[in-house]
């Protein structure tokens, strides 16, 4: 038997049955897309099909059409793909390590978390492939069979560790999501009216059967998976970090990094979760579901691991002086100071000091606030890629190769293709898959129903203090 | 019907432990068992018989300190200071662990620890003492003694154009001095102090309650928060300043996670450690093999945090092959004393818990979970044998009867003044509103 404190929220308000919540999340899936929803899916696609053009055309040219130089040979394209993949770690955090902290308010966030995982992390490896150049020789990242000549990927280079790191991440998420989604498949397959989709959830569901025995099943193979998951997704980031860090760049070689850029992967990812599921809860009236408990929670993990972050900055900037090593402290000090000092104030800006005002219960219980802060959380860690990657770089040993990083329009408009490719995805996502898990929302909901939850409380102890017995009514 | 809780269920949430006689007995012998093994490796390593002699005439002229040669020299009783300093810190990060995880458990909003929180509170009660012996030992030994345990302390580094100027070392002056690091260190500690007791207060007052109340939780949340701010920036400082700067000229920016990392496995261990001796006297029947699993858990997973950790460290230096950053690694393992002590800690604190409490039952049964948690306690013990040790005592490093009568001393001081705190009040937060959670805790 579990008991629910009366210190806790419920999970889901409204006064929800379990009818409710299938009607309420089915329903957007077997509705007629709305104008709204074809709107922003044509405008997403435009944008795919725009940023496309001109991606296919640095395939035609090569990559010379970036800004990159001899001194800045790594920027937007590597900088655009941390980020997104520092963006795709939300989705399993949620479902994997919540999990294990037993987080319950995880289920109403979980689905949709992890397919924008699954689709930031398309976009990270669309970067991957573009910055190869050759890109349709991108599969000799992998050790094939040596029939090519002297062709052999090196091991001991770190940005092959990621070739792994991230195809098995991908994989697992993969996986994981789409065995997540199986039960609410079949749901939506047994409500089918029409044919057409009755045959294609019907095959997506994998003739689930609802029987206590696909059940078990279904619960040991989602454990597996986030047994599997969680490792998975602290080495990306941990690995990602180690592109830069195993070298012996000033402002690259720290060794912090691997675990200042898991947190900031879940700093930025949790930031992305917030911006759609923000639009999300109110487009599809999903209020009693993703409940201000849910934007508070996620509110402040994103105030923990940006001040994670925070401290990070400043104990590189304090180690760089104590060091006493004169590279180490001027390419901080050029970071902070130097002429891309703009990028550094919009990183610390955004990342470090905007974020504290989650602090303030008022403006952590905002859905504006939130809503904007989300937004420059993304734009911040955008930023702190940037400058880790391009002011770094910028200033080589040798004076007579200092240069500047501009942007091309390629460069814009890769990044362009990038948006356009996530949302493309994300939109097809939120129209025909359930954007919320109903099998996990249903499992909590005996957790979480104010007349259920009272009503459990009196069989361990029947006696409620008097100053709480009035706020359980109004629950 | 009116206040009583127990009253409806077979808990008895009103128990206190006592501070028996026997337990007494237990702490004595180990107190006793100490200072008889710290006499004798006193006694081994002033006649100058301390199984090292290789060591030591490989510092030829080192024997007797004098006032010139200072801190170059060895002389036996450097050993001694390091040793001192070795526990301290090894001690006060359980101490302080101990709060920080109360605090955790109220700022994560966790209910299935309530049971078992007044554990890990009892042992900020050691805080002034291992306060003091900190304050202490840094006071003697840059004041008083030979500058054994922080090179930089020595003013001839600072003067330029002179033989023994450090130009690296000068160049943290600014940071690394005695008023700055002494201010810095009674900040510190007073700071973990005063947030100790605010909530250990609040955390009584509840108690006089008539009735499970959610005022002093709330209270408490925010103290805790604000603890945790606070420790999130002096747990990496203190480590820079206590540890970190004995290898003055080495750097990582990762080294104050990894001395957390390090202390927080350890306060695990001691937290689990103490809930299985308390239910083996007969205490803590609530406390099921639940709560235990969950300890178990924190346990393994620090384990793991701490590797990550350690490894993170070791591969980015290992790769980058800088001089200035492999010195730290270089001293300990080509060392053909340290390195040894090198390999054990891995095992001791990587594999050896990560297999041993690897699955569910593990985490569930006594037995395991008390050998788990002693080896975890023992293996960071070396863990910060080997970060203070090489730096300060270079090949003069010395592992005999000195270091574990010292540590039996420290343990038996340790646990005396916990169990003394933990009497003081019930062992159970019995208006606590989240204790009905971990009452009816399964998993």
């Amino acid at each position: 038997m579990q008991v629910i404190s009366t210190v806790r929220e419920p999970l889901i308000t409204g006064g929800k049955t379990i009818k409710d919540v299938t009607e309420d999340i089915c329903k957007q899936v077997e509705g007629a897309p709305s104008k709204s929803w074809i709107a922003a899916f044509g405008l997403s696609f435009l944008l795919l099909a725009v940023g496309g053009a001109f991606l296919g055309d640095l395939f035609w040219t090569g990559i010379g059409r970036w800004g990159l130089n001899k001194t800045v040979n790594w920027a937007w394209d590597i900088t655009n793909f941390v980020w997104w993949v520092g963006i795709g770690h939300a989705g399993t955090l949620i479902s994997a390590v919540l999990l294990l902290f037993r987080q319950k308010w995880r289920t109403s966030i979980n689905r949709a978390a992890e397919a924008m995982t699954i689709f930031a992390v398309f976009c990270a490896g669309s970067f991957i492939l573009m910055h190869v150049g050759r890109t349709w020789l991108a599969y000799w990242c992998l050790p094939l069979p040596n029939t090519y000549g002297s062709l052999w990927v090196n091991f001991n280079s770190p940005l092959v560790w990621d070739v792994f790191a991230i195809s098995t991440y991908l994989s697992v998420s993969l996986v994981f999501w789409f065995i997540g989604l199986i039960p609410d498949l079949a749901t939506i397959r047994d409500r089918a009216t029409g044919a057409v989709s009755r045959f294609i959830y019907g095959m997506l569901s994998l003739g689930w059967d609802g029987s206590t025995k696909s059940w078990m099943h279904y619960e040991a193979v989602s454990l597996v998976l986030a047994g599997l998951s969680t490792p998975l997704v602290l080495s990306v980031h941990t690995i990602v970090s180690m592109d830069f860090a195993t070298s012996v760049i000033p402002g690259w070689h720290t060794t912090i990094f691997p675990p200042y850029f898991v947190a900031g992967a879940i700093f930025s990812g949790f930031a992305m979760v917030l911006t759609l599921m923000l639009v999300v809860r109110k487009v599809y009236k999903l209020e009693d579901y993703v409940t201000m408990e849910h934007i508070e929670m996620m509110n402040i993990i994103i105030i923990v691991t940006g001040s994670i972050v925070g401290i990070a900055y400043t104990t590189e900037f304090f180690i760089a002086w104590y060091s006493q090593v004169p590279y180490e402290q001027y390419a901080f000090l050029n970071r902070m100071t130097g002429p891309y000092w703009w990028a550094y104030w919009a990183m610390m800006t955004c990342n470090v000091i905007s974020p504290q005002l989650f602090w303030f219960k008022k403006i952590r219980t905002s859905l504006m606030m939130t809503f904007v802060l989300s937004i420059v959380v993304n734009i911040g860690m955008w930023f702190e890629r940037f400058v880790i990657i391009v002011t770094s770089l910028h200033r080589d040993y040798l004076p007579s190769s200092w240069v500047m990083f501009s942007p091309t329009l390629w460069d814009i408009m890769c990044y362009a293709f990038s948006f356009g490719l996530f949302f493309t995805f994300f939109f097809l996502f939120a129209k025909y898959f359930p954007v919320i898990n109903m099998a996990e929302v249903k499992a909590v909901w005996k957790d979480s129903n104010p007349k259920v939850y009272k009503a459990r409380r009196t069989i361990s102890n029947d006696w409620i203090p008097e100053n709480e017995r009035v706020e359980e009514v109004v629950h | 019907m009116k206040s009583e809780h127990s009253h409806h269920t077979d808990h008895n949430l009103d128990e206190r432990f006592v501070f028996s006689d026997g337990v007494r007995k237990t702490i004595f012998i180990i107190l006793g068992l100490g200072v008889v093994f710290f006499a004798i490796g006193i006694a081994m390593l002033a006649l100058g018989g301390s199984g090292h002699d290789a060591h030591a005439l490989a510092f030829s002229g080192g024997e007797s300190g004098s006032v010139d040669s200072g801190h170059h020299g060895y002389h036996w009783t450097n050993r001694l200071v390091v040793n001192f300093w070795h526990n301290n810190i090894y001690f006060v990060g359980i101490t302080i662990v101990g709060v920080f995880f109360v605090a955790l458990q109220y700022a994560a909003h966790a209910g299935w620890g309530v049971l078992v929180k007044r554990i890990p509170e009892a042992f900020g009660g050691f805080l002034p003492i291992i306060g003091g012996l900190i304050l202490l030992v840094f006071v003697v030994d840059a004041f008083v003694g030979n500058h054994v345990l922080f090179h930089w302390v020595d003013p001839s580094l600072y003067i330029e154009n002179t033989p023994n100027y450090d130009p690296i070392i000068a160049g943290k002056q600014a940071f690394l001095n005695t008023p700055f690091f002494i201010i810095r260190m009674l900040l510190f500690l007073g700071g973990w102090y005063a947030f100790y007791l605010a909530i250990r207060k609040n955390s009584l007052l509840e108690d006089l309650e008539k009735h499970t109340t959610s005022k002093y939780f709330w209270k408490i949340k925010t103290i805790s928060t604000l603890f945790i701010i606070f420790f999130a920036l002096s747990s990496s400082m203190s480590a820079w300043d206590w540890v970190l700067s004995i290898d003055t000229h080495w750097f990582s920016t990762m080294f104050g996670w990894y001395v957390f990392a390090s202390w927080f496995v350890t306060g695990a261990a001691t937290i689990t450690l103490g809930v299985i001796f308390l239910k083996e006297m007969g205490y803590l029947k609530s406390v099921t093999e639940s709560h235990l699993h969950d300890l178990g858990k924190f346990v393994f997973a620090f384990s793991v945090f701490w590797t990550y950790i350690w490894f993170s460290q070791f591969l980015l230096i290992y790769y980058a092959n800088i001089p200035e950053e492999t010195a730290y690694y270089l001293e300990r393992l080509s060392s053909d004393y340290y390195s040894k002590f090198f390999f054990v800690n891995i095992f001791l604190n990587f594999f050896f818990p990560f297999l041993s409490l690897m699955t569910r039952d593990a985490k569930r049964k006594v037995g395991i979970l008390k050998f788990v948690c002693m080896v975890v306690m023992f293996g960071h013990w070396l863990d910060f044998y080997l970060m203070i040790t090489p730096g300060t005592l270079k090949e003069n490093g010395g592992f005999g009867f000195l270091e574990i009568g010292l540590a039996m001393i420290y343990l038996a001081l340790f646990t005396f003044v916990v169990a003394k705190n933990l009497a003081k009040s019930p062992l159970i937060a019995k208006n606590h509103p989240m204790l009905e959670e971990s009452l009816n805790h399964h998993i």
